[in-house]
């Protein structure tokens, strides 16, 4: 089907996975991002996106499903950081500092075992010229099933960001919530190794989420809007860099920036040319 | 009847609350009452679960809370939740119903119909689409006592419902906990202001770090309890409706 659309819009195949792949990291990590920036957890998912790096060696050299490893130690780093912050009177800032750059020493160490076949350049900084097709369907596979459990679990994950204190009082387990979402940031962030690469996952999800929280006032709003943001500035970013030779996925960022900023100034719900510099 | 039993909390280390035993019965207005750092928020919260307990059980009509909370309504203090959300009035007081609702089921018709209902009984209808940044501190605490509404519940626990509010908010939320209350409700509410406490509250737990009484208002306001708890720093103060000796 790539094909039969690659000849009939005159694109080359490459550059028309590129696009596609854009697109769907821009949907999945609008989604997603808009549950991360509400529930202030930004620092967190940099963490999550960085943490997943020894998951990727090791199933390299286990010839295991990267997702699989990835979502493992994602997970992992997500439960470390709780302990560490839940067992001391370390901050979360900081916990969350040492498990990040721990696992991705970890990562960078492994990888330098396993350095045969894998690119630590492309993992950190992504190829989006390089996406194969299996790995286009992978993520858009993932992208379906996002949408799905967040769907069919919209009620407990708004309510449970809203206000967990409630949800906690009626008995909504919100340890499950947070994890969900930790697994879900995980294997969103293997999705787009290819794309942007680890280091730059978190602006994906921040940026667009945070976007469109300036001009909304509903969450499923927000969600749409960051969503639509997210693959605007994708496809955008591609055209670019493929125009003037960019690195793509430092392309798209600073595109999906830009409108952050336009939005900053003109979005009537913050206010900015009016009021000027916030008070207090 | 809400049994507790010998509940003792922590707070950051220290002992918040130690040795609480108290039987709450169904059907009455109750105030919980004590100084500032008496442990008055902190004992709701730990009979909600919502912060741990060091030890003790809390048993409603004979079962564990956790298989009572759905019918539990919980209308913390405003502070504790962030204004900035992407939320309407409607959609705040929708989530009211969740407790009632089953994993993966979204809130119908039926559900909506009832936002109307209590949006209407506090006087917010007109509010609904507005984001609840956009409220004032009186209109917010509407929105959340019509969001306790919505679910139903038997059980009201409010923790300093009256706090920043007008007086326009203040009269509506206290006709309505007495029909709440004519209705058979129970209702708990964390209460700083001595002055209210005979107009509102049928009974009153006096609190400081433990249990200094509970009872009716008539024997237990009392100000030997009063001085109990708060020590000597209210001086020789004369309260309206205080039973008991020295006011003179």
């Amino acid at each position: 089907m790539i094909d039969y659309f690659s000849s009939l819009l005159n694109i080359p195949i490459y550059a028309l996975n590129a696009g596609l792949s854009a697109i769907i990291l821009g949907i999945v990590s609008g989604v997603l991002g808009s549950f991360i920036v509400l529930r202030k957890m930004s620092l967190m998912g940099d963490a999550l996106s960085h943490a997943v790096l020894p998951g990727v060696a090791l199933s390299y050299i286990l010839g295991i499903n990267i997702l699989v490893g990835a979502s493992l130690f994602g997970l992992l780093a997500a439960i470390l950081i709780q302990f560490i912050t839940s067992r001391s009177n370390i901050k979360s800032d900081t916990s969350i500092g040492i498990i990040l750059s721990s696992f991705f020493a970890l990562g960078i160490v492994l990888i330098t075992f396993a350095k045969s076949g894998l690119d630590l350049t492309h993992i950190l900084f992504g190829n989006i010229l390089a996406v194969p097709q299996s790995e286009l369907m992978q993520s858009f596979i993932i992208m379906l099933v996002v949408i799905a459990i967040i769907s069919l679990l919209y009620k407990e994950l708004l309510i449970s960001s809203f206000d967990p204190v409630v949800s906690k009082a009626f008995g909504l387990k919100t340890g499950f919530y947070h994890y969900l979402l930790m697994m879900l940031l995980s294997v969103v962030t293997v999705s787009s190794l290819s794309q942007v690469g680890i280091v730059l996952v978190i602006a994906m999800l921040v940026i667009p989420a945070a976007t469109s929280y300036l001009w909304t006032n509903k969450l499923i709003h927000m969600i749409i809007l960051a969503s639509t943001i997210g693959a605007v500035s994708g496809i955008i970013g591609v055209i670019i860099s493929f125009r003037f030779n960019l690195p793509t996925s430092a392309t798209i960022v600073l595109v999906g920036v830009s409108l952050f900023a336009i939005s900053f100034i003109i979005s009537p719900k913050n206010n900015f040319l009016r009021k000027g510099v916030k008070q207090g | 009847m809400i049994e507790i039993r010998n509940l003792n909390v922590d707070y950051f280390g220290n002992s918040a609350l130690e040795n609480v035993n108290i039987d709450i019965p169904f059907g009455y207005t109750i105030g919980i009452i004590g100084p500032n750092g008496a442990g008055k928020s902190t004992f709701i919260k730990s009979l909600l679960e919502v912060i741990k307990k060091r030890s003790g059980t809390v048993r409603v009509e004979g079962k564990d809370i956790s298989e009572y909370k759905r019918k539990i309504a919980y209308v913390p203090q405003k502070n504790d939740i962030d204004l900035t959300f992407p939320i309407t009035v409607n959609d705040t007081v929708l989530t009211g119903t969740y407790p009632n609702l089953r994993i993966f089921q979204r809130p119908g018709k039926k559900e909506r119909q009832r936002v109307e209902e209590c949006m209407a009984m506090v006087d917010i209808s007109d509010l609904a689409n507005k984001q609840i940044s956009n409220l004032s501190g009186g209109q917010l605490q509407r929105v959340f006592i019509a969001r306790a509404l919505a679910q139903k519940a038997d059980v009201f626990f409010l923790d300093e419902p009256f706090v920043g509010i007008d007086l326009v908010s203040e009269k509506i939320i206290v006709k309505l906990l007495k029909q709440l209350r004519e209705e058979g409700k129970t209702i708990l509410i964390v209460h700083h202001d001595l002055h209210e406490v005979e107009e509102y509250f049928d009974k009153v737990i006096i609190l400081n770090k433990k249990l200094i009484a509970f009872g009716d208002v008539k024997d237990t306001f009392t100000a030997d309890n009063i001085l109990n708890a708060y020590g000597a720093s209210l001086g020789n103060l004369v309260i309206k409706g205080m039973g008991g000796a020295e006011n003179d």
